[in-house]
């Protein structure tokens, strides 16, 4: 094998429940060591995707491998490569934190030291602690320790920073960073776009079972999605917002015209939340009406 | 807080452990948490020791039960309900318990995490067996305890009475603990599981001789009884802790131990059936 072959292969995956198509038509590839955004409105798809990847759902069309199986008839020895963290998890928790993380290293064939586990996601002092009685966000660290303690090559995180404080989110970016610098495969949803653009290298926008955009993290919407945005109040109190690709000048132009500094003025450069908002509007404008798609597009 | 890890280390994958290792340290693991959680210790573990206990107090006054036309001889109340209560103590331990439990981990997302590591769901089953052997055998070791003890209730010498206590004991136990996974199925969800499961125990246990007299029973709900497990776990219980004397009050007036091996082996088979037909780590969609 080599290492261009794709961690994840997802070729024209389609599912649906019934009548529903949560999935429709979606292609993408992840390769070793990638991390890969899968980003969307809830409902998307998006866990529907994560779900079908980790081998909990049967897909209703396409091919896929990941780390060159088919999930769908994933053994054992597949399993002990990968690594989830569920969307949301209610255990109840009668186990301490270590008696968790000590059974389910025992699972793995090479799992990462627990002690080692439990300091990356910060919950040292917590170790003999039940489960149950920690906050919702300290039992979210405990699924990320527990999705990482087998030492996967590919892990999925499915919206693993809901609950997080501002403190523990960037300690995950950065225990997320050093997974990276490993080498592990990470496939990651999320609603928090700095945590995207932050950790990602490649981003997937799904909307309504379609993925309407893909690509590296600092090219998705297409260069005018990136345009600059001047915005200032003139004298007579009126707003006035500009996108320009020479923002420097537009502002020296206003300065000259108001023979000073221009009121409020802000130079935005879209950040990934704003080109992602764009995205999904103007799929949901072009959906709604068809006959503007490509004026839209 | 350090957020870094050491790296992969440069040896190779090691081989996976066995089905049979991964099984035997869930067993601890499950029984840990079995004793941790109050209801289960309450509702399952200590139950028949209350029953046993309430029998003893509320009818005790009525003197001993088949007593001689004098009035002399006979056992007491609480060493005619002893084998009635390990019964329903097997029932419990193995049916109530995995029932209930299995869907509460179905419901909390427990099952579903662990079908996302590479455990097979062989382990899985061998710690709840292992989980319920343990505590039930520990349950009725105690209850004898204290029915020696406490209740003062003679046991039997014999060491043939010892080998059906056995037999009866294992083969009722797991017959329960695999009847106990086919049955997690059932309930929507894990907080219904009680609703759905407790009923269902409690209504075998009042048709099957565990809280009334087995032969004051009308001939008909005998006969349902008969149907289902219980009743012949109950039975052979009373071949080894009620005297001969008493086979006489039986349905067919003998302890048919024949007949208790092969209604439990039957629903043994059904419990294997039922388990391996309807377990999944998550409920899949079509």
């Amino acid at each position: 094998m080599t290492t261009s072959t794709p961690a994840v292969r997802v070729a024209r995956l389609s599912k649906s429940y019934g009548d529903f198509d949560a999935v429709s038509d979606i292609s993408f590839d992840i390769l070793p060591g990638e991390t890969f955004a899968l980003l969307g409105p809830n409902g998307a798809g998006k866990s529907s995707t994560i779900e079908i990847l980790e081998g909990y759902r049967d897909r209703s069309e396409g091919d896929i491998t990941v780390l060159g199986v088919d999930p769908q008839h994933g053994g054992l020895d597949w399993k002990a490569r990968i690594g989830i963290v569920l969307q949301s998890s209610g255990e109840s928790g009668n186990a301490t934190v270590v008696e968790q993380l000590r059974h389910f290293a025992g699972l793995y064939p090479n799992p990462r030291p627990v002690d080692e586990v439990i300091a990356a996601v910060g919950l040292e002092s917590k170790a003999k602690t039940r489960i149950h009685k920690l906050s919702g966000g300290q039992q979210r660290r405990v699924d990320v320790a527990l999705g990482i303690i087998g030492r996967p090559e590919l892990l999925f995180l499915d919206e693993p920073t809901t609950g997080f404080d501002p403190e523990a989110r960037h300690q995950f970016w950065d225990l997320i960073r050093s997974l990276k610098a490993e080498g592990t495969t990470i496939l990651l949803t999320t609603h928090n776009l700095d945590e995207a653009a932050e950790l990602s290298d490649r981003a997937g926008i799904i909307v309504g079972g379609q993925l309407i955009d893909i690509g590296a993290i600092g090219e998705l919407g297409g260069p005018a999605a990136r345009t600059p945005m001047v915005r200032w109040r003139d004298p007579s109190g009126a707003r006035h917002e500009t996108r320009t690709d020479s923002p420097a000048r537009l502002v020296a132009e206003l300065a000259a015209d108001a023979g000073g500094e221009p009121a409020e003025l802000q130079v935005i450069r879209p950040s990934l939340e704003d080109i992602y908002l764009g995205l999904v509007r103007r799929h949901a404008a072009a959906t709604s009406n068809p006959e503007n798609a490509e004026v839209l597009a | 807080m350090s957020s870094t890890l050491s790296p992969q280390p440069v040896r190779a994958r090691t081989a996976r452990h066995g089905i049979l290792s991964l099984g035997l340290s869930r067993i601890g693991f499950e029984i840990k948490l079995y004793f941790r959680s109050t209801d289960t210790v309450f509702f399952t573990f200590l139950f028949p020791f209350i029953m046993l206990g309430i029998f003893t107090a509320a009818f005790s006054a009525q003197g001993n039960i088949g007593t001689n036309p004098d009035g002399s001889g006979g056992i007491s109340v609480g060493a005619y309900y002893l084998p009635g209560m390990l019964a329903a103590g097997m029932l419990l331990s193995g049916l109530q318990n995995l029932a209930i439990d299995i869907a509460g981990e179905k419901g909390d997302g427990t099952l579903k995490r662990l079908g996302g590591t590479p455990l097979s769901p062989l382990s899985y089953f061998i710690g709840k067996i292992g989980q319920v052997l343990v505590t039930g055998i520990l349950q009725a070791v105690l209850l004898l305890i204290v029915a020696r003890f406490v209740f003062n209730i003679a046991l039997p010498t014999d060491p043939e009475k010892w080998l059906t206590f056995a037999w009866v004991f294992l083969l009722g136990v797991i017959t329960c603990a695999f009847l106990g996974i086919a049955l997690s199925a059932l309930p929507r969800s894990g907080r219904s599981a009680s609703a759905v499961v407790i009923p269902i125990v409690l209504v075998l246990q009042f048709i099957s001789g565990v809280y009334l007299q087995f032969n004051a029973l009308p001939e008909w709900m005998q006969n349902i009884a008969g149907l289902f497990p219980l009743k012949w776990m109950a039975q052979g219980m009373r071949a080894v802790f009620l005297p001969e004397t008493f086979a006489a009050q039986e349905q067919n007036g003998a302890w048919e131990l024949g007949l208790v091996a092969l209604a439990l082996l039957i629903w043994l088979v059904v419990g294997l059936v039922g388990s391996r037909l309807s377990f999944r780590w998550i409920r899949k969609d079509a």
